[in-house]
């Protein structure tokens, strides 16, 4: 294979690679180093060569700088809200997802395609739409303001406006993980478990819930990754004081209106780091998921 | 198995309040909000200049973006799916990066890299090339953050799909190009249209990347979630809500776009 690969580069697609790769039923077709040539060029533009930009400013700054800017108070208040709201949404998501992926998946009703169509909806909707709704609905005169706010309970700029704007962000994601995963589910796994006697909760633990679990942690994981890096939605909610409602991508762009660069780009660095940490964790729960 | 009647109903129950508070709430907020001071205000509010030119300014944006990630989503869907060659795996997560940056990275990024004091500001300055805080800056950062969209919609199509007429019509002497454009891309063309719609509501609606690289002038360098959020920010609350209404049309349309071709997927598979 290693060997097809060396004659594939470099050849345009007038002159395939055919004879090497005849033994492989794949591989016969030309365009290999027209695709791989371009894929890289266009992958390397847009994207490695900005990434790799980041990484080498942030080489430029010195350590103490890097330090200031990453463990200052504010940054660490920032990390707090935006890590323990993400964690809080993805939990919530975790639970209604299941609970939805169950509906879609197991009953017939009325309206049941409109609920499907309307899980995809934190997708399409732009985030800045989101973003004032949500505001609206919650503010002191909102639907839902005016009810919560005489008993204490205060959601626009304040922490917990953060959290449901983040639960809208990562909506969808635990439905759509795990609601394949009950499709394939053997339904008569679940018969024969019965039919032996066994109680639904028992059922529930033994069958379903092992088989769900992987889709579910990588749905999480998703939900969390996307809440974390969030901007749009939760900027309008959050109300964006420093130490207490500034989430991490709101500071980032302080710093960067205040034109301080290096510190703009070393919490950067710090959230570029925690997703694709995320990243390595989600791949290495869809490879489990998949065996 | 059959769940009893009382389960079925609360869990049914559960999962409409959840996606009604969460979800049809905040939509019909947009509408309600936008036609609260009546029809004229709402078209008042639409038909301002600084909206019509945010409005430009978006399709072209997406005009741009949308067809080189779809070139760029067929060449490596194609690269994916007909060869085998090691790498394949990082490659594809390569192709995801997007996915997982923070929107406000995805532009801070480009100001580090094309901004007045970034890597390469001086050679662009020196050209008189402007990019960030210009569209060329909102277009590069739309097409960073819609990058995956197309090929990971036609990639899986493309594999499920095998490469068995591909060869057919290669032993029958047909050309690389002619594979492609008679071949190929007629089978895939629903996972494209599905890719397209997708990458291009995301590449209209981007909010969070294109904010760090806009610099928000009026009439020159804001898009449609832009100028939502100039109009919110001066307490003009109708007139935000009627620009954002475009933007929710835009999205409900998606969805039921979406629905179609997956529909259509499933019959063509079938």
């Amino acid at each position: 294979m290693a060997e097809g690969r060396v004659t594939g580069v470099g050849r345009t697609d007038a002159e395939p690679p055919r004879t090497r790769w005849s033994s492989r039923r794949r591989g016969s077709l030309p365009g290999f180093g027209l695709s791989l040539g371009f894929t890289l060029l266009y992958l390397s533009l847009i994207v490695l060569i900005p990434l790799a930009g980041l990484v080498w400013k942030s080489a430029s700054l010195s350590g103490a700088e890097l330090v200031k800017a990453v463990l200052s108070p504010r940054a660490l208040a920032a990390y707090r809200l935006s890590f323990g709201a993400a964690a809080i949404a993805a939990a919530v998501n975790v639970v209604f997802g299941l609970i939805l992926a169950w509906v879609l998946t197991r009953y017939r009703f009325p309206g049941r395609q409109i609920l499907d169509a309307l899980v995809d909806l934190p997708f399409a909707l732009p985030t800045a739409v989101a973003g004032i709704a949500l505001t609206t609905i919650y503010s002191e005169n909102g639907w839902l303001g005016r009810f919560l706010e005489p008993h204490g309970i205060k959601v626009a700029f304040a922490p917990p406006g953060v959290v449901v704007a983040m639960i809208f962000v990562g909506l969808p994601f635990v439905v759509r993980t795990v609601q394949p995963v009950l499709l394939d589910l053997d339904a008569h796994m679940e018969e024969a478990a019965a039919t032996m006697g066994a109680s639904r909760l028992y059922t529930l633990r033994t069958v379903i819930l092992p088989a769900v679990m992987p889709a579910a942690s990588t749905g999480f994981a998703l939900a969390y990754a996307r809440a974390v890096g969030e901007y749009g939605s939760v900027v309008f909610i959050s109300g964006n004081m420093p130490m207490k409602t500034e989430i991490v991508p709101l500071l980032i762009i302080t710093k960067l209106e205040q034109f301080d660069y290096a510190g703009a780009t070393a919490i950067a660095l710090v959230m570029l780091l925690a997703s694709f940490a995320l990243l390595f964790v989600i791949n290495v729960l869809q490879t489990r998921i998949k065996r | 198995m059959k769940d009893p009647a009382w389960l079925r109903w609360s869990l049914i129950g559960l999962a409409v309040a959840f996606l009604g508070l969460f979800v049809a709430m905040p939509v019909i907020s947009v509408f309600v909000e936008a036609f609260r001071n009546g029809a004229g205000a709402y078209f008042d509010a639409i038909k301002e200049p600084d909206t019509i030119a945010a409005i430009k300014l978006t399709l072209l944006t997406a005009g741009i973006s949308v067809p080189l990630n779809v070139v760029f989503g067929i060449a490596a869907s194609w690269l994916i799916a007909k060869y085998r060659f090691p790498g394949k795996s990082m490659l594809l997560t390569l192709i995801d990066l997007p996915f997982s940056v923070s929107p406000v990275i995805s532009g801070l990024i480009f100001v580090l890299l094309l901004g007045a004091r970034g890597i390469f500001g001086p050679f662009l300055e020196a050209h008189d090339w402007h990019v960030i805080f210009a569209p060329a800056g909102i277009i590069l950062a739309t097409t960073f953050i819609t990058f995956p969209f197309v090929a990971r919609e036609v990639l899986p199509i493309m594999q499920e799909l095998g490469s068995d007429e591909e060869e057919q019509a290669l032993t029958l002497g047909a050309r690389g190009w002619q594979i492609l454009f008679r071949v190929t891309l007629p089978k895939v063309r629903w996972g494209i249209l599905y890719g397209v719609i997708l990458c291009n509501a995301r590449a209209m609606g981007e909010f969070g990347a294109v904010s760090v690289v806009s610099g928000h002038i009026r009439g020159q360098t804001n898009t449609i979630p832009l100028q939502v959020e100039i109009m919110y920010n001066e307490y003009n609350f109708s007139g935000a809500f009627a620009v954002a209404s475009i933007l929710t049309i835009l999205a409900l349309v998606t969805l039921v776009a979406r629905k179609i071709i997956e529909l259509r997927i499933r019959t063509h598979k079938a």
